[in-house]
């Protein structure tokens, strides 16, 4: 009972969270906060390569938008639904290959190989709906065991095939851009791609398909019986997120120039997409951003400062182990909770009501006040 | 008078259990029909068999005229069966309201055709008739101020009066309520039979399962008794009360409270 109060508390309190500082003594709606943090923080990421204009930088700057954009693209299907899937590597592989496949085919060179992207999510989508339609029938932990399945026997196809160049990969088309300005536009494309995906994220999340989804992560028989025709939601969940993931597995080719199968199925992507999504919020909608945002720069870091690569990926697995034990609900639902609770002791303290006890009894009283504005509207809980 | 909803010789085996064994039940519309009998005896099983939770393995079911043998949960509900469930289930992480636009989906789905339907998708949930609507049939369960909250803080009452509510949404024909009034405390059993009653005023059929007897007696039209998967004895509450092969059904194995 007091865990789902405060809970609900940190959902309102979440979009404060974000822009709190921003907003300042102002009363602004959640909505509008919100909007005003995502527009900051667009206007921050526009800026950031003009800023930083080294190119180990903005490399770490490509690597982190093409993780928000893959992260809010997994937490698309797999927060909204509670399916965790642990093969979206598939889907990025797919693009990957997919693009490099076609560029080899059709010769295509230089920047007009950025045309191919549609046909990278175009693959991973149909690709999705088989993958769907096998994976879906199942819940819970056999369905991560059915995307592990299917993902070790994409990258095992990928390694043995010819037309995937088997062991060797795929080169890229080759860019003859200068060292200075090469990571440029793959950050801009990236960063299109990602704020694409979280407005889209957004709309469905507020739309009757996300609230469709999101009754299926709650009770999908109950869901069921009330109409809702749950396989084609969830497959349809699953084919967008697989969509977004494959035109990012197709950038990341287009940027690094080379897809092996061990990297263009790669088992730590399915982990990290995981475990940013958990570690910023699992199902929410800023959760994904803030995840991708903090934890890839940390591992790029990590892999450049410990040039023992088994060192960081140590770092990495203990993170992840640490977040699912203690933080497994995410970040920004968590110092969501802690702000509107901070807010509430403060209001109580102005209208002269000293917390009885002090601050021990604080944290299960205060989201009930806390959460009083968002209540009466009934309006959709984000 | 016909028979809105019907079940022909309804069987169904659990491994080495015979949950229903050739259940003819039938219920006349515009009725509150009751479904009694001892723990085990397959008034579930029978609501699943109906609703599409689960296949019978021989056996009919009809809504009217139409056979929905075996028609998943979505397509009975979409024909107007609605149903609830003995252990209430809501959406505990979706507010009240969204609770309510979701037991809507169905009416608002079917209004659109072609494109239409995939603008009707990405729609903002719940248009404005659809939460007035919504909020007249919270009101009239008395749950109207919790529009807001999670449905998680509900109480157990209060979630068997939201699970009421949204499968009311859809306006279905019958509506199938498995102990309506398990675990209720008295003064909201009252207020469930006083809706129950209103809404079957207002033409809804009802087919009720429920060990309180004073509830059932009170509140319907007719009473059909199961035992071992079958219906034993059907009739106005007053014959079933004294029938003695109801008192056979119960003696010894009937419990008070509900079974869980």
């Amino acid at each position: 009972m007091s865990a789902g109060a405060s809970r609900n508390g940190g959902r309102a309190g979440r979009a404060a969270e974000a822009s709190g500082l921003l907003a300042g003594g102002l009363r602004l709606s959640r909505q509008q906060r919100g909007g005003i943090a995502a527009a900051v923080l667009l206007l921050l990421a526009v800026l950031f390569p003009l800023v930083f204009t080294s190119p180990v930088t903005t490399q770490i700057g490509v690597d982190t938008m093409l993780f928000v954009a893959a992260t809010v693209a997994w937490n698309l299907f797999s927060g909204f639904t509670g399916y965790i899937s642990l093969g979206h590597a598939v889907f990025f592989g797919t693009g990957a290959y997919m693009v490099g496949i076609a560029a080899q085919d059709w010769h295509i060179a230089g920047d007009r190989e950025f045309a191919l992207l549609p046909l990278a999510g175009l693959a991973a989508g149909l690709l999705a709906v088989p993958f769907g339609l096998i994976a879906l029938r199942v819940r819970r932990h056999t369905f991560v065991v059915v995307t592990i399945a299917v993902f070790f026997i994409c990258q095992l196809t990928a390694s043995n095939l010819g037309i995937t160049g088997g062991s060797v990969g795929i080169p890229a088309p080759f860019l003859a851009w200068t060292p200075e300005t090469y990571n440029n536009p793959f950050y801009y494309l990236a960063l299109a791609l990602a704020a694409g995906v979280a407005l889209l994220s957004w709309l469905i999340r507020g739309s009757r398909f996300g609230l469709q989804l999101r009754a299926i992560r709650d009770d999908e028989d109950r869901a069921r019986g009330l109409g809702v025709r749950t396989m084609r939601v969830k497959l349809a969940a699953f084919v967008i997120s697989g969509v977004v993931t494959g035109m990012v597995g197709a950038l990341w080719f287009l940027f690094i120039g080379q897809v092996l199968p061990q990297y263009g199925f790669d088992p730590l992507f399915d982990l990290s997409v995981a475990l940013m999504a958990f570690f910023g919020g699992f199902g929410t909608l800023w959760g994904p951003v803030l995840g991708a945002l903090l934890l890839e720069p940390g591992e790029q870091y990590l892999t450049l400062r410990v040039s023992n690569s088994y060192a960081s990926e140590l770092v990495w697995g203990t993170l992840f182990l640490l977040v699912i034990l203690f933080l497994s609900r995410g970040v920004v639902p968590v110092a969501g909770e802690k702000a509107a609770a901070w807010r509430a002791r403060r209001e109580r303290r102005g209208a002269g009501q000293p917390a009885p006890g002090g601050a021990a009894p604080a944290p299960a009283a205060p989201p009930g006040p806390a959460r009083q504005p968002s209540a009466p509207t009934g309006r959709t809980a984000r | 008078m016909s028979a809105l909803l019907r079940t022909e010789g309804v069987c169904k085996a659990f491994g080495g259990v015979q949950a229903l064994d050739g259940c003819s039940v039938e219920v006349e519309q515009g009725s509150i029909a009751g479904l009694i009998g001892p723990n085990g005896s397959g008034k579930t099983t029978l609501f699943n068999m109906i609703t599409g939770y689960g296949r019978v393995d021989s056996g009919d079911v009809f809504l009217g005229d139409r056979k929905i043998t075996n028609l998943p949960p979505d397509k009975v509900f979409g024909y107007g069966i609605g149903r609830t469930f003995q252990l209430t289930r809501v959406f505990s992480r979706l507010t009240v309201m969204e609770n309510m636009i979701v037991g809507a989906h169905h009416s608002e789905r079917s209004q659109a055709r072609g494109l239409r339907r995939l603008r009707n998708a990405l729609a903002r949930a719940g248009g404005p008739a659809t939460r007035r609507r919504a909020m007249e049939l919270l009101e009239f369960t008395g749950i109207a101020g919790h529009a807001g909250a999670l449905a998680e803080t509900l109480s157990y009452g209060q979630r068997k009066l939201l699970e009421l509510s949204y499968v009311l949404m859809a306006d279905p024909e019958i509506v199938l309520l498995d102990e309506p009034a398990g675990g209720v405390n008295p003064t909201l059993i009252g207020t469930i039979a006083d809706r129950i009653r209103e809404l079957n005023a207002g033409g809804t059929t009802f087919l009720i399962v429920e060990h309180n007897m004073d509830f059932v007696m009170g509140l319907c039209d007719r009473v059909t008794v199961l035992d071992y998967g079958n219906a034993v004895v059907a009739g106005p509450p007053e014959v079933i009360r004294t029938d003695h092969r109801v008192l056979d059904a119960y003696l010894g194995t009937a419990e008070d409270g509900d079974d869980r």
